[in-house]
């Protein structure tokens, strides 16, 4: 793949000059999703039981809450990171390619937002 | 590259994929990262969504949502996620140790692609163990 040639640059062959930033947002997203999931994962154990009053009671408390606010939006993050490198990896088409990427934006976003809205109801009293 | 066909260039070499390759450990793992993380976004998300949003609907949805997933399907399908995360958090760690250039001697690369999918088996026994023993 050079990088060289004006015509090789003309047919998209060479380096998009931009890739490094999308890599390093999978990392850093996901040693946030580490820490996140692992604070969900102890709560849950550490939860008297599993019924609608105690785990209401547990999720509206502010720290627990801005924890799952941050669960979502962090593992939407991520997920929307690698699944467009699996997007990219197997749609080679341009027009399948662009419905995916786009549709998984839709996917991520529209789904952190519900995410982040249920926690919110939830912390200020539904 | 099928782009290259509309231009009229010629056909460009492609990279062989998965069934010429001689399975090993290294290969199984990254497959297994992909296939977890593809899971944990779709089924793992969703089922998140469901949780947070039957909590934030009320006692009735919510009560759905555990009727839902104590059924042995749901709960097939947490189980299937506990092993998705934990396999997932192995690769995705050991990601972080080939990404800084350490671990790739053949045997030190082979024992640590087995050994996540040893620690993921071995944290979801832990973690639902935990979860029956509570």
């Amino acid at each position: 793949m050079g990088n060289g040639t004006s015509i090789g640059r003309v047919r998209g062959l060479g380096s998009a000059h931009s890739g490094a930033g999308t890599w390093l947002q999978e990392r850093v997203t996901g040693l946030a999703s580490l820490i996140v999931s692992l604070y969900l994962l102890v709560s849950l154990l550490l939860l008297p039981a599993y019924n609608y009053l105690t785990v209401k009671a547990w999720i509206s408390a502010p720290l627990p809450a801005t924890a799952m606010v941050l669960f979502v939006i962090v593992n939407f993050w991520h997920a929307r990171a690698g699944l467009r490198v699996v997007i990219e990896d197997y749609q080679h088409e341009h027009g399948s390619k662009l419905f995916f990427l786009l549709a998984l934006d839709l996917f991520a976003f529209a789904g952190a937002a519900f995410g982040v809205l249920s926690i919110v109801r939830l912390a200020l009293g539904a | 590259m099928a782009s290259a066909n509309k231009v009229g260039a010629r056909n460009r070499p492609l990279s062989p994929h998965l069934q010429i390759w001689r399975w090993g450990p290294a290969m199984l793992v990254s497959i297994l990262h992909r296939v977890t993380g593809a899971g944990l976004s779709l089924a793992g998300l969703g089922v998140l969504l469901y949780w947070l949003g039957a909590l934030a609907s009320g006692p009735e949805a919510y009560a759905q949502f555990v009727k839902c997933m104590g059924h042995p399907v749901g709960l097939a399908v947490l189980v299937g996620l506990t092993w998705a995360f934990w396999q997932h958090t192995a690769t995705g760690i050991r990601h972080y140790v080939l990404d800084i250039g350490a671990g790739y001697e053949l045997e030190t690369n082979a024992r640590w692609s087995v050994l996540t999918i040893v620690f993921s088996i071995l944290l979801t026994v832990a973690t639902w163990a935990l979860i029956l023993a509570r």
